[in-house]
């Protein structure tokens, strides 16, 4: 790929990147590298790294692939915020200086890559599938669960979660304690709680509401703030404290789990809706 | 679970501090202005009004009541920020405890306070 | 052998690192008003204790802390409280899931709750800066 032309995309302007690089086999410490990028208008971030990858240094490291802000992979802290590389246009950072260093409270691999399997374990902790009590029926399902569209968006918003890990970084209680289950686990925990589907419940409880689940959030908002799909873990985990308390005053109602909607077999008469013409074409079977 | 019902009390006693705390910051420090309304000295660390308050029941039954609150309330936050900072679990556990003890040993030297002063002119 | 380094941002994630929103302020702001008044708080329960020793002992504790120093130190305690009990009431309602909105079916640009709660947080600080001047002017300005 040659360097973008000023005749083709708009004016070029000079943009330096400062990138965070360490190498754990050759560098005792990180250290920041300068690399001048020529921008037009609508490059993102990830397309400068990827200049400077193809250009300058082709031992830059980092993740990414859907390059459209739904793979989750391009986290990183750019310019003083956790953000999606691949979502942001340069000239919207407004600034000369792009300062790019990988994910904060994750551990770093090597150069812009976080471990993030921090989040991985905790998101395991909160059990983020359907929980129902027959269980033969989760193992071979005979049909479809009852869901109205005002129960489905009464936690669909949640289940938009692509594992970036940006609110994690953004979190302050994540930022000290190794054993705060995060936004995002939370989020997802309570994702569960909200769907009319799950009976579980009961065995969540013990990880959200723990001692280090929701009561340790005191609403920073920073997770809501930079997360790139419209999540708002800080929406999901009030709501649990809100449950949780006045649960605990005997208001909250009882719910039952919706139930197995029956199958109707191909061709069989359904009430009000009119018998299909005969076919036209000889059927198999 | 504990941590819901301990959650469930801190705030509850906020809204209790906020309410016996409000008279409290009321007749300390807006003497002057509860004074140009024709409420009080004026100066309300005078000991004249400071046992003249102490003496009355109900300054001593809501001294109680903001004490336990206010200590709760304090302690609960305190304890909650060391546990957010990836201590050892002893020490957690430690400092769950030394927090309960503060907390109990100073209420039980504030109510003492509260009631030997209310009972002194009787 | 897995080599990691490690990159937790540690105690200057709860005062700063970035560049949030002023609700993440706002909350190292509460937790700084609340260790300061916890720390007035216990002395001030052995400080009040004294008036067990009766009137006169009462106001030789008095006169031992009427210097200007105590009075700033008073004042910057009458500060933190008027921030923290605004700031608190603030919390105890988006902590309890109201003035936060409702979840649903959202589309870009989203919204989300920290930024519908954002008048609430305006107005708190407004109103505790209001409180601030009037605890000011008693303490520094009207006298008797």
């Amino acid at each position: 790929m040659s360097g973008p032309q000023a005749k083709e995309t708009g004016s070029v302007k000079t943009v330096v990147f400062e990138v965070l690089r360490y190498d754990p086999a050759k560098d005792r410490a990180p250290r920041l590298e300068e690399y001048p990028v020529p921008v037009t208008k609508a490059m993102t971030v990830l397309d400068g790294l990827l200049w400077i990858k193809e250009h300058k240094d082709p031992t830059l490291s980092w993740r990414s692939s859907c390059r459209m802000g739904m793979c989750g992979s391009c986290g990183m802290f750019i310019n003083g915020l956790p953000r999606l590389a691949c979502n942001n246009q340069i000239v919207h950072l407004h600034s000369s200086r792009i300062t790019i260093k990988p994910l904060p409270n994750f551990d770093i691999i090597r150069d812009l890559v976080p471990d993030l399997e921090r989040m991985f374990g905790l998101h395991r902790t909160v059990k983020p599938y359907l929980i129902r009590r027959d269980r033969a029926e989760q193992n071979h399902p005979t049909g479809e669960y009852y869901q109205s569209q005002q129960e489905l968006a009464d936690y669909i918003q949640f289940a938009y979660c692509i594992k970036c890990g940006l609110c994690l970084s953004a979190c302050p209680t994540v930022a000290t304690s190794r054993s705060f289950t995060g936004p995002q686990g939370l989020t997802q925990g309570w994702r569960y709680a909200l769907d009319t589907r799950d009976e579980g419940a009961a065995e969540r409880e013990a990880e959200i509401f723990s001692e280090h689940g929701v009561y340790r959030c005191h609403f920073a908002g920073a997770c809501s703030h930079v997360c790139p799909k419209g999540v708002d873990p800080a929406l999901a985990i009030q709501l649990a404290k809100k449950d949780a308390f006045f649960g605990s005053l005997s208001l909250r109602k009882k719910r039952r789990a919706t139930s197995v909607a029956p199958t109707v077999q191909h061709g069989a008469d359904v009430k009000g809706i009119p018998k299909a013409p005969e076919p036209t074409v000889p059927q198999k079977g | 679970m504990r941590e819901s019902k301990l959650w469930f009390w801190h705030i509850l006693s906020a809204v209790v501090i906020l309410v016996f705390l409000g008279i409290h910051m009321g007749i300390m420090h807006l003497d002057a202005i509860l004074w140009a309304l024709g409420i009080g000295s004026g100066d309300p660390v005078r000991s004249a009004d400071v046992f003249r308050r102490s003496r009355q029941l109900f300054f001593m039954v809501t001294y109680v009541i903001l004490l336990g609150s206010a200590l709760f309330h304090g302690l609960y936050g305190f304890r909650s920020m060391l546990w957010e900072l990836s201590l050892p679990r002893a020490v957690e556990k430690a400092v769950g405890g030394a927090c309960a003890l503060a907390g109990f040993a100073l209420f039980i030297y504030g109510s003492y306070v509260a009631v030997a002063v209310f009972r002194m002119g009787r | 052998m897995r080599y990691r380094r490690k990159n937790q941002l540690g105690l200057w994630g709860w005062l700063g690192g970035g560049r949030w929103g002023p609700e993440r302020y706002a909350y190292a702001l509460h937790r700084l008003t609340g260790l300061g008044i916890l720390a007035y708080f216990i002395m001030h329960i052995f400080v009040t204790g004294s008036r067990v020793g009766g009137p006169e002992r009462w106001e030789s504790t008095m006169a031992s802390l009427s210097t200007p120093f105590f009075k700033a130190g008073e004042f910057l305690v009458f500060l933190a409280f008027s921030y923290h009990a605004i700031n608190g009431v603030r919390l105890i309602f988006v902590e309890l899931g109201t003035l936060i909105g409702k979840p649903g079916i959202l589309s870009y640009p989203f919204s989300y709750s920290a930024l519908r709660q954002r008048p609430l947080l305006i107005a708190a600080m407004v109103a505790a800066t209001m409180l601030m001047i009037v605890g000011g002017a008693d303490f520094y300005f009207l006298t008797k």
